[in-house]
């Protein structure tokens, strides 16, 4: 991996192998390859029955009655459950308003929204039961965009908003707005000798994690329940689930189960509700997993969006102002989608210093399916229309679209349209340098291994459409920015226990967290983040659970920041009290115990010169210390409602693509050959772990570009294509190589300097592939993602 | 229904079967063996790809009548399976089932497992049904140290598969390794760790004979 930079400072415990910056394998890692491993889906339990979903087949109707009985009769089956048989005063939920019902009631808002709930002894006897359930729905019309959305007399998706938001939106269709003016758009325009506008639409893009929507939910003894479910945050579930079963959150007792995937599809609840309901109903335990198709339903999805926007640059290639509107389709229930419109609007400039700057995000009410969080959250829209932008401005002024880039890219302390200032490095021109400067792809490769072309290496692949006839290749680039963890004002800490003791003669460390690990290697990372700090060779990850304080969510790039962060805290207390003893213990033998700054290395108390004064074995022998506390980091604001000012985030990271990419243009067919990235990770605790992220995150952006869309019809608002036959993920042979160059820009702020990374890969992929293939074929395309009709014009 | 038959080496039984269940519920729900994993059931993302008679099967398009009499191995086996394979010396070592084409290349390989093979093979002192007490396999341990192992719910059926294509092609392409693997979707790696896996698993293997 090549490093350049501000190294950042390690020295505390870095002598203990399996520490920071190594790249350790996964604790989880033989499990995993060994078919050990207990994802949710995988959950047992005897005399263990299986729950389904009865879901909506329209996307707006009036229920004018449910018919259960037949389905309650039939042989095998324990209960079926509606809106009727909720136990509690709260019937609905949500992360932001809770204006999602447990099951539907009087009305349905989506196609796929659930209606009723069947606990049977066989998957395939729930299944067929939920099938005899009989609803009368009365068709009601759709609003599926913002023309019908905002129409006069247009059908109110949500007729009584209780929400904080609804008094500042002009619409009650609209679920939040945020608007964004700073300096003077309008006279900058003025000055602008070129000015380029552009409509770029981003289609519905799905997380589509492999392991579906699964948990075990066990009735206790004491009238609560155990919940054994994949999430990508226990309490935030817990605090949603616990009203709505109308017991106290001590009673629901929530466990993470193995978690297959997640990129935001499992922020929201799926069937954590349903199954403890039906648990507790039957007083058995109840399974419930979704298959594909019902995956397609259970999770929101990635906002589509529709995006104007009016760029201006000097002569010499300076930008001078920006305009632009988006415009990003909620669905059915709001959702993450306030906080996706923060983050739409704040880095809608992208990584460049533009000081004139007039913008307005907003996201809507529709019928269509519910969105919400995804990788990238928000921050992805906005870098596929602001790329192409910067390809248009650059082909305006002649210019070369990286140098037109550099020329604007932002730095450390310029200032986002928000009023704040970046303060960390922001290295954008030298990672577009460095993708720039990688040796090209050799040309026809697939001429490469002998006389005759191989197919596998071309356009269509194995389905042998070309031998190379008509194939051009096509270079672009993008660059992206992205936030780091929660902004906007969000109380966004974690909480660490930490346990050091002597166990079997050896000093070990215990952690215990309620992270998420949702594949990400957090796991990983955790561990080396005790073995720096206490020394210790030996930590044991405790399973995360309700039973230790919130970590917060598994989302937006931070737990290793802030969970790592409050584990390095926690971790550092525990030294200072493994220390207090030892002074007690030895202190009178070695005048360094009082005067020196004392380490933990090795499984021993070292000075900062290196003397080794005790092994922690003696200091702990007969004693443990253990701590739990809460961290945070620095504090954010919330965005002004009206001018969008404030100090709403926390930290920045940056990731430049180059994409090589050959068109069959005959066939539209799309073959990208390489997609390169330089990405600045601050410091990578694991390398290996850090090269899986950003190649994980590109593949996703990738996807997107060319394949990835679900498709829902504009005039009934259901789904066509839930089902991994027809929503398409990249396979091996539709994902390149794709080399990582990897910057190490200590943030001052951070823990160890990190920045957090997943995320910000799957923003610039995508504009980088669309550019390329512009370059291929000098098409407009302002769509994603691009399908052959788009490229060969039929 | 009852449905007899041979998983990891070892005779099952499974009773009560309805006519509709498939192999890869069979496996999971009836035989405890939840390693074969259920991401898509319509056979497009390989996840939960098992060897049936030596063949890389989808698990969950295979009817659970279908397997009767027949061998299964899963990535609970593989260990055990690759093990005994390497002990009568690799792919096409012992002559009566062919030998790899000398250019290397998949080609007409004949060397994959026959159905004698799979029936000649039996379970090993390990408990089949954890993997418990066994090595890892070579391609096993080349996911672990390449890092081709996220959240992996795909790896079981990259496994299998990809330690089904070793055995036919020693030596693989890039390409090769694309073809065989494009039928297991992953959707957190971006294959590149995954590729470097069974690279890493083919210079080990080629480094061991």
């Amino acid at each position: 991996m090549a490093t350049t930079g501000t190294p950042t400072d390690i020295t505390q415990g870095s002598r203990t192998r399996g520490g920071i910056g190594e790249s350790t394998l996964r604790p989880d890692g033989i499990l995993k390859v060994t078919g050990e491993f207990a994802y949710s889906s995988d959950m047992w339990h005897e005399d263990m029955l299986w729950g389904h979903t009865l879901r909506s087949t329209v996307a707006h109707a009036e229920i004018r009655s449910i018919d259960t009985a037949e389905a309650l009769a039939t042989p095998g089956v324990y209960a079926v459950l509606t809106y009727d048989d909720l136990p509690a005063e709260v019937k609905r939920y949500g992360l932001e308003f809770q204006d999602t019902p447990v099951l539907a009631h009087g009305k349905v808002r989506h196609h796929g929204e659930p209606v009723a709930i069947v606990a049977a002894d066989h998957p395939e006897t729930a299944r067929r039961a939920a099938a005899k359930i009989r609803i009368d729905y009365a068709d009601l019309p759709v609003v599926t965009d913002e023309a019908s959305a905002t129409a006069e007399g247009a059908p109110l998706v949500h007729e009584h908003r209780d929400d904080h938001h609804a008094e500042h939106v002009p619409h009650p269709n609209i679920v939040h707005r945020q608007p964004i003016v700073r300096g003077d758009a309008a006279g900058a325009a003025a000055r602008a000798d070129v000015v380029v506008s552009g409509e770029y639409v981003f289609g519905m893009q799905d997380q589509a994690f492999l392991g579906p929507e699964s948990g075990l939910a066990v009735p206790g003894e004491d009238g609560g329940v155990d919940l054994y479910v994949a999430t990508q945050w226990l309490h935030s579930d817990l605090r949603q689930i616990a009203p709505v079963l109308g017991l106290p959150e001590d009673k629901v007792r929530m466990t993470l189960s193995g978690v297959g995937g997640a990129f935001g599809g499992r922020e929201d609840l799926s069937m954590q509700i349903h199954a403890c309901l039906l648990a507790l109903r039957t007083g058995k335990p109840v399974k419930i997993v979704y298959n594909r198709f019902e995956s397609f339903f259970g999770h929101v999805h990635r906002h589509p969006a529709k995006l104007w926007y009016e760029h201006g640059a000097t002569r010499e290639g300076k930008l001078t102002h920006m305009k632009c509107r988006i415009v990003l389709d909620g669905g059915a229930y709001a959702s993450a989608s306030p906080a996706v419109v923060g983050n739409a609007s704040s880095l809608s400039v992208g990584p460049y210093a533009v000081e004139d700057v007039d913008i307005e995000a907003l996201a809507l009410y529709t019928n269509n399916p519910p969105c919400g969080a995804m990788r990238g959250f928000g921050a992805v829209q906005a870098c596929f229309a602001y790329e192409a932008q910067m390809d248009k401005l650059a082909a305006g002024l002649d210019m070369d679209p990286v140098e037109f880039r550099r020329l604007n890219a932002m730095e450390q302390g310029t200032l986002l349209p928000t009023g704040q200032r970046v303060d960390s490095p922001a290295p954008v021109a030298e990672l577009l340098r460095r993708v720039k400067a990688r040796p090209m792809p050799p040309e026809r490769q697939w001429l490469a291994a002998g006389e005759a072309a191989d197919v596998r290496a071309l356009p269509g692949g194995l389905s042998n459409t070309t031998h190379g006839e008509g194939v051009v290749r096509g270079v672009g680039y993008a660059v992206g920015l992205k936030n780091v963890g929660f902004s906007e004002g969000f109380d966004d800490y974690s909480t660490a226990r930490v346990r050091m003791e002597v166990i079997n003669g050896e000093p070990v460390a215990t952690v215990h967290t309620a992270m998420a690990e949702v594949g990400q290697g957090g796991v990983t990372v955790h561990a080396q983040i005790a073995r720096t700090e206490l020394g210790v060779a030996q930590v044991t990850i405790q399973p995360a659970d309700t039973r230790v304080g919130s970590a917060g969510s598994t989302s937006a790039s931070r737990q290793t920041y802030v969970t790592g962060g409050a584990i390095k805290n926690t971790c550092e207390h525990v030294r200072e009290k493994v220390l207090e003893i030892g002074r007690a213990r030895f202190g009178t033998y070695h005048p360094a115990w009082a005067t020196a700054e004392l380490l933990l290395e090795s499984g021993k108390v070292v000075t900062d010169g290196g003397e080794v004064l005790a092994d922690l074995v003696d200091v702990l022998e007969g004693e443990s210390v253990d701590l739990e506390l809460e961290w945070r980091h620095r504090p954010t604001q919330a965005f002004d409602l009206r001018t969008g000012q404030g100090n709403g985030h926390v930290q920045y990271s940056f990731a430049a693509h180059r994409a090589v990419v050959e068109v069959d243009t005959e066939l539209g067919l799309v073959k990208v050959v390489e997609l390169a990235v330089a990405q600045d990770v601050g410091k990578a605790l694991n390398p290996l772990s850090v090269l899986g992220q950003i190649q994980g995150g590109t593949t996703q952006g990738l996807g997107v570009a060319v394949m990835e869309e679900i498709i829902v019809d504009p005039k009934t608002a259901k789904v066509r294509n839930p089902s991994f036959t027809d929503y398409l993920i990249p396979t091996i042979l539709d994902t390149p190589t794709i080399p990582v160059d990897v910057l190490e820009l200590a943030d001052e702020h951070a823990p160890y300097g990190l920045r957090g990374i997943g995320e910000a890969p799957t923003l610039s992929s995508t504009p980088a592939v669309l550019a390329a293939i512009r370059n291929a074929t000098g098409l407009e395309l302002n769509r994603t993602p691009v399908r052959p009709e788009h490229l060969t014009g039929t | 229904m009852r449905v007899n038959f041979t998983v990891n080496g070892r005779p099952q039984e499974a009773d009560d079967v309805w006519e509709g269940e498939s192999l890869l519920y069979v496996l999971r729900e009836r035989m405890g063996l939840p390693g074969s994993k259920n991401a898509c059931e319509q056979g497009e993302c390989g996840s939960c790809t098992v060897r049936l008679d030596g063949l890389p099967v989808c698990a969950c398009l295979v009817a659970a009548g279908q397997v009767e009499g027949r061998d299964v191995v899963t990535v609970e086996g593989l260990a055990d399976f690759a093990e005994q394979r390497a002990e009568r010396g690799g792919c096409g070592a012992d002559g009566s089932e062919g030998s790899a084409p000398a250019d290397g290349t998949a080609g007409s390989a004949t060397c994959g497992t026959s159905l004698q093979r799979a029936q000649r093979w039996q379970a090993g002192g390990t408990d089949s049904r954890t993997g418990e007490g066994g090595d890892l396999s070579p391609i096993q341990q080349a996911f672990i140290d390449a890092g081709a192992v996220q959240c992996g719910f795909c790896t079981p059926g990259l496994l299998v598969t990809a330690d089904e294509m070793l055995e036919r092609n020693p030596s693989p392409s890039d390409a090769d390794i694309r073809e065989a693997l494009s039928g297991n979707l992953c959707r957190c790696t971006g294959y590149e760790k995954i590729l470097d896996a069974v690279r890493l698993a083919a210079a080990r293997q080629s480094e061991a004979v």
